[in-house]
């Protein structure tokens, strides 16, 4: 694990790959890996790219990859699919999209599944991406199906959230979902080049000033500093809606422009490092639940747990008093043990 | 070998035929068999294949040739293969192989070839029995 560590910090791909590797198949290895490399993270951007089935999202990182090289950054891409729930396989198609990236040095593409959770983004993920970050790349761009809890786990893990539509999907307000005001940083009408484009667009800016009150009520609580400062730092953030054709690269270098904007201002408005509180704090807060959990089954015997699970399918006891009583068993358990 | 071990494939198409009906149904078959396949799709060259390996660090890779180019790319790919030290990745090969070829792409490293009349089964049994035993030499 050492070697392969020291060789990640000096960015050999082959070491980047065999560490996610690790990450995904032992969350042993994940925490040792996160541990030994923390310090060396926190200077890439992370881009989350998200939006429904077949909107172009890995054409538009395709094309958004070549135009950060043009910059002079070095970009890492991860594209999560969904793994097949009756047989925890999955065809990862994405990299099909970005041929066009083969052969660069300053750019490493790894396709993920999401392997079970329910459509969210694994820990893995959120592993795989700072190892990247410690491998000195400058760009991640995370591709995601935008389903469900995926939209909302990557818009915590993101610094800046690309939410992609496209004509004929959701190109008038009743089918634009729901949620996505709250999570775009900069919302992309792809496939311009189809009919429609201009009035989805213009669904999406009415949307936008309608939501506009929502959302820095919304940003506010969850920036939960309480300070005003923060809260009109993100009001002050424009959404922008970029129309792009991405198969054509028309409108790309406009919305490289865009993250590249959304970054200083994140660094300029102090948001940047609210994003890392809220980040940090839900990383933590999972860890400890999972560790909670974890003392749970080490110190509550598995019959006693049985016996309460069953009294409140019976109805003899509310499922409060179970939880109750678990936890000062385990309470007491530490207690004793620390005697 | 732990059965939720998610074995990650590699499987594409080198050369120019622009054919991917075949390789499409074996990426479906290995899924359902519960493997994670990385497709990198059609038109392929041999050094985007083994850069896609070795980014996505499989533990095999499956390509379908039917264009009948398949000496000269597979010469290519084992070579590169060969160079990134990779050659405890097994390679599998789908198409028209006459059976001399069969003998030389042996020789050059290619662990399977499956012409036209192989069963998906055999396919994906065969593709599982490879990552065991690659598994095994790696925790070896
Ligand atoms: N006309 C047009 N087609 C596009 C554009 N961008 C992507 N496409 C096509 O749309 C299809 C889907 O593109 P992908 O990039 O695979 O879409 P995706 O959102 O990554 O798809 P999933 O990962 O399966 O959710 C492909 O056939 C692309 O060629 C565009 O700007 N205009
Ligand atoms: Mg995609």
């Amino acid at each position: 694990m050492d070697a392969l560590i020291s060789q990640v910090r000096q960015g050999q791909h082959r070491a980047i790959a065999r560490l996610i590797t690790r990450i995904e198949n032992s969350a042993t290895a994940a925490e040792q890996a996160v541990i030994a490399l923390y310090a060396d993270t926190g200077k890439a951007h992370v881009v989350g790219i998200t939006g429904s089935p077949g909107s172009g999202k890995s054409t538009l990182v395709n094309a958004l990859a070549k135009a950060f090289r043009r910059l002079g950054r070095t970009v890492s891409i991860i594209a999560v699919d969904p793994s097949s729930p009756f047989t925890g396989g999955a065809v990862l198609g994405d990299r099909v999209r970005m041929r066009d990236l083969s052969g660069d040095k300053g750019i490493f593409i790894r396709s993920m599944a999401s392997r079970g959770k329910l459509g969210g983004l694994s820990q893995a993920t959120s592993a795989a991406a700072k190892v990247m970050d410690a491998a000195g790349f400058d760009v991640i761009l995370i591709e995601t199906v935008g389903a469900g809890q995926a939209e909302v786990d990557i818009a915590s893990t993101a610094h800046t959230t690309l939410v992609i539509e496209a004509p004929g999907m959701g190109d008038d307000i009743q089918s634009i979902k729901a949620g996505i005001l709250e999570i775009a940083d900069i919302l992309v009408v792809n496939k311009a080049d189809r009919p429609g484009a201009s009035r989805a667009k213009r669904a999406l800016e009415a949307m936008l000033q309608l939501g506009h009150a929502t959302r820095v009520r919304h940003h506010g609580v969850m920036m939960s500093s309480g300070a005003p400062a923060a809260e009109t730092a993100v009001s002050d953030w424009q959404v922008p809606v970029l129309e792009t054709v991405s198969t054509e690269e028309v409108g790309i270098e406009e919305l490289a422009a865009a993250i590249v904007n959304h970054r200083i201002y994140l660094k300029e408005s102090g948001d940047w490092f609210e994003r890392e509180k809220s980040r940090s704090r839900q990383e933590i807060e999972q860890l400890l639940q999972l560790r909670l959990m974890d003392r749970l089954r080490t110190t509550v015997p598995e019959n006693n747990h049985d016996r309460l699970v069953a009294a409140v399918a019976a109805r003899e006891m509310d499922p409060y008093t179970a939880a109750a009583e678990l936890f000062d068993q385990m309470s007491s358990t530490i207690r004793e043990s620390e005697i | 070998m732990d059965q939720a071990y998610k074995p990650r494939i590699l499987v594409g198409k080198p050369g120019l035929d622009g054919h991917d009906r075949g390789v499409k149904v074996v990426a479906r078959a290995l899924r359902d068999a519960g493997m994670e396949v990385i497709y990198t799709g059609l038109r392929q060259t041999p050094e985007m294949i083994v850069e896609a390996a070795l980014q996505e660090d499989v533990d095999a890779i499956g390509l379908s040739i039917l264009s009948g180019a398949h000496m000269a790319l597979m010469t290519r790919i084992m070579e590169l293969i060969k160079e990134n030290e990779m050659t405890d990745i097994p390679v599998f090969l789908g198409g028209i192989v006459p059976n001399e070829d069969v003998l030389e792409l042996q020789a050059i490293g290619v662990k399977g070839v499956f012409g036209p009349g192989a069963g998906l089964e055999q396919i994906t049994s065969f593709v599982w029995d490879e990552v065991k035993e690659k598994l095994a030499r790696d925790n070896a």
